[in-house]
């Protein structure tokens, strides 16, 4: 396992170590230790490498992340794994608001709890919350799912399109265009699949369903007041 | 008998009463394309001041004034050198076809210029066309893959646009074809209405950081563009500068769009030619003028436009519209198909649409076969080199080697307000309204 000390080291060296991994290289297990709340800790990542940051990040952690494992033993700041394409992003505390933004794939996990906006205009990206979400989460959600296994904040997935959201506990209330679906058995089925992966305890059976009403997907005068 | 003319109402014109009668009956706004119609102050409000005596101008046909200008010396390893100061705004695949992009990325290239994607993301035809490509980050995301990121020349992060400062983007279901509905990740067919605030940042403390991580993310090696609309420039790009910027991108009140409601198009912005003015005070006061580049649209459509801008302070300039009309945008062909959209050349304004006479704003396969890639592109490099003949013309007439010694001591403005706007004398006189107490 290769260690980097962000005490000893910048984090512009340590992604620029990153970037540089090729193919057949063997630097597969990182660990990045006194990251001491820095932002940009491994972005753009694009090889295979799994790696371990003990301690709290700062913005944008792993963002853009593409087949990368990265764990944060810690909190995180805003837009954890913004626009993820795919890969593994865990985050073993809470996480700040805009958590997975505009993710087009891979797998978000978020042990505690996410603040406000999470997976704001997602795009295919998976993401998994042990707790509760904040206000306007799944805003603008296009594509994938958000699964909450608490509570979620007030306007839950306003504007939604084709994102799924389940929620185990209580909504405050939903946004714009978004209503309670039907849990199907396939439902079910995916919210079970999708706990499984991001390694979460919780009963399937408590979730519910909310996705698009699609009222809004072409603007009609009679539903301006949805707005 | 002789009949009294007939008398219309200034405040409820015919235009007025016809749009109140449409709002009325339809219970929509108006959603068009193009950019404002409503005349405003502009560069056709100033002139330069060639040399004679007490200057000494340049031979028209024989020395040299060079037009070369480097974006993003201020922390990119590899800042963009174009061979002329004039730019292809960012306009999105989606909003125009294919075939439009490609012609726009090689009348580009070929001239040493450079193009820029838009929403919706970067379009393969526009890569393998465009040398030297600026990718757009936009509130909306759409398309948005760190690959582009990685294989662009420039990034450009969209806090708003000229003709609709403080909205975001609108592209009508009717050009959300399979293609673009993928590249998107959106349903094919609805209206795609685009976020105006970005999904991960807010403020400029977080636009620091944000640009910070793009920089991270490209191992430091791409200059970082900041485009505003001119709403309150003096702040915006002081913030963006603050924010790290290497290029702020200025897009006056005249810019172009694909659809938006007229409402924003017509009422909200302020012209390119104040904007532009509180532009250079504003890194002018932070000692940051031609450290930190500025490269202004909205509203040029010629040479004499071009050497305006430089002279007021801008490094560079781009064009959307004008690349457009270049193309062959409101050409006096397929007259019938102009009329069906109830307009006709010369005052067709409807991009949102796509159902482009001409093949540019549209993605219906059959319209975008009518632009043939190579004319375009022709066209388009014609047009990008006579603008630059044109302000090479003028800055000689003035004395100047280089573009960028075009000055704001070689303006004078033709109208009162032109003068208070551009910062620059009337002509005839030494007064600056709004200077020095006058």
């Amino acid at each position: 396992m290769i260690e980097v000390d962000l005490a000893q080291s910048s984090v512009r060296e340590l992604n620029q170590r990153l970037h540089r991994i090729g193919p057949g290289d063997n630097e597969h297990h990182w660990q990045v230790v006194n990251p001491n709340g820095a932002h940009a800790i491994a972005v753009g990542l694009t090889a295979p490498v799994h790696i371990e940051i003990r301690g709290h990040v700062g913005y944008y952690c792993a963002g853009m992340n593409a087949v990368a494992t990265v764990v944060v033993d810690g909190h995180v700041g805003t837009g954890l794994a913004e626009n993820i394409m795919s890969g593994l992003v865990r985050v073993r505390g809470n996480a700040a608001q805009s958590a997975a933004a505009s993710g087009r794939g891979g797998l978000v996990v978020i042990e505690g709890d996410a603040s406000a906006r999470c997976g704001i205009s997602m795009k295919g990206v998976t993401i998994v919350v042990g707790g509760s979400v904040g206000h306007m989460s799944a805003f603008m959600g296009q594509s994938g799912a958000l699964v909450v296994c608490r509570d979620a904040g007030h306007d839950l997935g306003d504007s939604i399109y084709e994102a799924d959201i389940f929620v185990g506990g209580k909504v405050a209330s939903l946004g714009a265009d978004c209503v309670e679906k039907e849990m199907t058995p396939a439902d079910l089925d995916r919210v079970a699949a999708l706990l499984g992966c991001a390694q979460i305890a919780a009963d399937p059976e408590r979730f519910r369903h909310y996705g698009s009403a699609r009222r809004l997907y072409n603007f009609r005068i009679d539903h301006a007041a949805e707005y | 008998m002789v009949s009294a003319p007939r008398r219309y109402s200034a405040a409820f014109s015919p235009e007025i009463i016809a749009e109140i009668e449409r709002a009325a009956d339809e219970g929509l706004y108006r959603i068009r394309g193009f950019g404002t119609l409503r005349p405003l102050p502009s560069f056709d409000d100033l002139v330069l001041l060639g040399a004679s005596i007490s200057r000494y101008s340049l031979e028209g046909y024989r020395e040299r004034c060079a037009t070369n200008v480097t974006l993003g010396t201020r922390f990119a390893k590899k800042p963009i050198e174009l061979q002329i100061p004039i730019t292809i705004a960012g306009m999105s695949f989606g909003a125009l076809g294919a075939n439009a992009k490609r012609a726009l990325g090689r009348g580009a290239s070929a001239v040493g210029t450079s193009t820029t994607t838009g929403d919706g993301g970067m379009s393969e035809e526009e890569r393998a066309e465009s040398k030297i490509l600026v990718y757009q980050v936009l509130p909306s995301r759409y398309g948005f893959d760190p690959a582009h990121l990685r294989a662009c020349e420039g990034i450009e992060i969209v806090v708003g646009q000229g003709a609709k400062p403080g909205g975001g983007g609108m592209l009508l279901g009717q050009k959300i074809t399979e293609r673009v509905a993928e590249m998107r990740t959106l349903p094919a067919g609805i209206d795609q209405r685009s976020a105006c605030r970005h999904p991960d940042w807010t403020g400029p403390d977080d636009l620091t950081i944000k640009i910070t991580e793009l920089r991270e993310a490209t191992d430091w090696e791409k200059p970082v563009f900041v485009k505003i609309g001119s709403a309150r420039p003096r702040y915006d790009v002081q913030l963006a500068v603050k924010a790290g910027a290497d290029v702020v991108v200025l897009d006056g009140m005249q810019g172009g769009t694909g659809a938006t409601q007229e409402v924003f198009i017509e009422h909200a912005g302020i012209p390119t030619l104040p904007a532009l003015r509180q532009a250079v005070e504003a890194l002018d006061e932070l000692g940051m003028h031609r450290k930190v580049q500025l490269v202004i649209s909205g509203g040029i459509r010629s040479g004499a436009d071009v050497a305006k801008a430089l002279a007021m302070g801008a490094d560079a300039v781009s064009i959307g519209t004008a690349a457009l009309v270049a193309l062959g945008c409101n050409r006096a062909i397929y007259v019938g198909d102009y009329a069906a959209l109830g307009t006709e050349p010369g005052a067709c304004h409807h991009c949102h649409t796509g159902r482009c006479p001409v093949g540019i704003a549209t993605q219906d396969p059959v319209l975008e076969t009518r632009l043939d890639v190579a004319e375009g592109a022709r066209r388009v490099r014609n047009f990008l080199t006579v603008l630059t003949m044109e302000a090479q013309t003028l800055a000689r007439a003035c004395g100047k080697s280089h573009l960028h010694n075009l000055e704001p001591e070689d303006l004078a403005a033709l109208t009162l307000e032109a003068a208070a706007m551009a910062g620059v004398p009337l002509a005839g006189t030494d007064w600056i309204p709004g200077r020095n107490g006058c």
